[in-house]
């Protein structure tokens, strides 16, 4: 399956076009842009596409079988592939996904639950981990939280005495 | 062309090993010391939040790796998975020079006296090979105190009183409180306990020719960039190389221990790290591989007087695989209690370590390492928001404002929780993996329930709005992870354990086993500084004994 990886006519390693807008999508009611910015603009689709190609290789299959799925289950029913839904429809369909109850022939063979909380997860590392990964986007998440960035690593702290316990 | 024979040959360059190799060294002794994994720096995987030996999405930093080193865990229902490192089955520690005390979060507990004796203290447990120690507290204090001199420690224990009895005070103070610290001791006094500093294997003062803790959030699962956290990669190793008498071989993995007809050991036969097998004699091998690999290696050296493996004429081997059962809980806070001041642990209490009712033994509470935002962002509990709006809120509302309280709960040794060897699997170098099997004691599950809600007491005295507790609540699965220990059980009588008194295989009485696979039980605490000490101790024998005895092959 790594033969999926490196295609030059779209600019992911490994996503589809449709798949890269179907999982921006997924992502951005995970972690959805308000006041500070979402799960897509962070490049969440970024950081999950370049780890499909290295320590996430075993999941390539789920991610494929899985976004048509979520696609599948969309159009049976709303009528529309998923990026294309309003946020209600979208989040009434998450729930399904979550709770193995979204329709579609591929979850017969394919556990919705299972991919689903992939996603959640990669979400938020994509989201809330370390930049150098392809997400965290200026390290934006860590702004949001109130760490500084770039990361002051340590500092140099005057001890008060008598601040001690003990 | 063969290798030089040497006096002692050390697998595993970690807790034990580390400390092994420079005390033999140190004696005159030539010594080979072999780690399987390489001499990493804090330039590895620097501050990588996703890839570090406690958040291991992307893979561990500091080994093994994740290719070529599967293991085999065996579910509930009988099913074998073949697991890579970073896999929760694993039971993973660290693969690298000072093992896990490269990236460790450093807490240097010692034990109390009634660790030693739980079988003593509360009588025997149907169900589990629940037993005392044949050491008690006083053998192993004067090394409890060598490891905190010569390898460092800070803190102060002084309110701790239940403190088992020290010679001399720790040689370094403890960093000053950070917020949680401050927040949480009023309440654990006004709740009528007894909180102190934590000691922890960190400079907090210039020590040992290295600085002190730079407070960075990154401590636990990372390797300290101005190296003031305490390993033996920093301490006792670069003293053995320095006597001249010891040559230390990393990336090597040690296939079997050669023995011959007369059931001494002779070597360790290992791969190197081009690959190709070696064989290096000597006449003491002492295996320190951590209690997974101990085990592992002791099985897969099996002869026609050992069928079952190296010292293990009893099945003892592999035995009793212990962990420790986290437990505690995270308060939620109106006020600020983040200060981005590291480690983050720094407040203890051991008021529930005995004594408790309707359980043996119990654990410390300590708030917790910094919580880096991946980490938090997983929080799971009861109303805790899992993704949506409502998480991001979440996230944003609580990330300043949420003290972890949590303690590892002593675990009664199981005699089916177990490590053996995989018929089928082989590692990159066809070696048969660890295979991990078994279940837990109901003890531990009255523990976890009971610990984690005088956390939630002690965060909700300290003004928590909320509290999620946490822990075990199934018995299913063996334990083990970073604190494994149990497997090469310590014990007077050999049908009944793997090694005696002074770490000495019972069958073989020039193979060592000097690391955490020799506990019996594990203590309510974080089991570094017993291994640690241990290994002062049994080295100080081995010592003494050689120098009775020269090499006779």
């Amino acid at each position: 399956m790594s033969g999926a990886c490196g295609r030059n006519q779209t600019p992911w390693r490994f996503f589809t076009l449709y798949e890269a807008r179907t999982l921006a999508a997924l992502s951005d009611q995970i972690i959805p842009p308000d006041q500070d910015a979402g799960a897509s603009w962070a490049g969440v689709v970024i950081y999950v596409d370049r780890q499909l190609c290295g320590p996430f290789e075993n999941l390539q299959t789920i991610y494929r079988r899985g976004l048509a799925g979520v696609d599948e289950s969309s159009r049976t029913l709303y009528g529309n592939v998923f990026a294309d839904l309003d946020s209600n429809q979208q989040i009434e369909l998450m729930h399904r996904l979550e709770q193995g109850r979204a329709p579609g022939a591929v979850w017969q063979s394919a556990s919705s639950a299972e991919f689903f909380s992939y996603v959640v997860d990669h979400t938020m590392q994509g989201f809330y981990g370390d930049p150098r990964h392809g997400g965290n986007r200026e390290g934006l998440s860590w702004k949001m939280l109130g760490l500084p960035y770039p990361p002051i690593r340590g500092r140099l702290r005057k001890d008060t005495p008598g601040t001690r316990s003990g | 062309m063969s290798l030089k024979h040497v006096n002692a040959v050390v697998i595993g360059g970690g807790a034990g090993g580390g400390i092994v190799a420079k005390e033999l060294a140190e004696a005159g002794l030539s010594v080979v010391l072999l780690d399987r994994g390489k001499w990493f720096t804090p330039f590895d995987d620097r501050k990588d939040d996703l890839r570090n030996q406690r958040t291991c999405v992307l893979g561990n930093s500091f080994g093994p790796d994740e290719q070529r080193n599967p293991r085999v865990y065996v579910d509930p229902q009988g099913r074998d998975h073949v697991v890579p490192s970073n896999h929760w089955g694993y039971s993973n520690n660290a693969a690298c020079v000072g093992g896990g005390t490269l990236s460790y979060g450093a807490m240097a507990w010692r034990f109390l006296e009634k660790d030693f004796r739980l079988r003593s203290t509360y009588g025997t447990l149907p169900g589990s090979t629940l037993d005392d120690w044949p050491i008690s507290y006083s053998d192993l204090e004067p090394y409890y105190e060598k490891a905190e001199w010569e390898i460092g420690v800070s803190g102060d224990d002084s309110n701790n009183i239940f403190r088992a009895p020290r010679k001399r005070p720790l040689p370094m103070p403890p960093l000053s409180p950070n917020r949680e610290h401050q927040i949480l001791k009023p309440a654990a006094e006004s709740l009528g306990l007894h909180p102190f500093d934590i000691p922890m294997l960190r400079n907090s003062i210039p020590y040992n020719g290295r600085g002190a803790c730079m407070r960075c959030r990154w401590c636990v699962g990372f390797a300290c960039e101005v190296n003031a956290k305490c390993g033996t990669q920093n301490t006792v190793i670069p003293t053995a190389l320095a006597t001249g008498n010891c040559d230390l071989r990393s990336e090597c993995i040690a296939k079997e221990i050669l023995s011959n007809e007369r059931g001494r050991a002779t070597g360790v036969a290992y791969f190197d790290a081009d690959g190709h097998l070696q064989e290096q004699t000597a006449d003491l091998v002492v295996v320190s591989c951590a209690a997974i690999e101990s085990a592992r290696l002791l099985l897969n050296s099996k002869t026609h007087l050992f069928p079952n493996g190296l010292g293990n004429r009893y099945d003892w081997v592999g035995r009793n695989l212990q962990g420790h059962a986290y437990t505690g809980a995270v308060g939620l806070f109106e006020q600020e209690t983040y200060d981005d001041l590291g480690p983050g642990a720094s407040i203890a209490l051991c008021d529930f370590n005995h004594g408790n009712p309707g359980f043996i033994g119990g654990g410390l509470l300590a708030n917790e390492f910094i919580r880096l935002p991946y980490q938090f962002a997983r929080l799971r509990g009861a109303g805790v928001p899992q993704w949506g709006a409502a998480h991001k809120e979440f996230m944003r509302r609580y990330y300043r404002r949420n003290i972890s309280v949590m303690g590892p709960v002593q675990e009664m040794p199981v005699f089916e929780s177990r490590v053996q060897v995989d018929p089928n699997v082989k590692d990159h170098w066809g070696i048969p993996v660890a295979r991990l099997s078994g279940h837990r004691h109901d003890n531990d599950l009255l523990g976890t329930k009971f610990l984690s809600s005088k956390a939630e007491l002690w965060l909700k005295e300290a003004g928590a709005t909320q509290t999620i507790a946490f822990g075990a609540t199934s018995r299913d699965g063996p334990s083990g992870g970073q604190h494994q220990a149990g497997t090469c059980r310590m014990g007077n009588d050999p049908q009944t354990s793997v090694v005696d008194k002074f770490c000495r295989i019972h069958d073989v009485d020039n193979l060592y086993v000097i690391d955490g696979s020799v506990h019996v039980t594990n203590g309510g605490f974080n089991p570094v500084l017993t291994i640690m000490a241990i290994a002062y101790y049994a080295s100080e024998n081995l010592v003494k004994s050689w120098k009775g005895t020269h090499a006779r092959s």
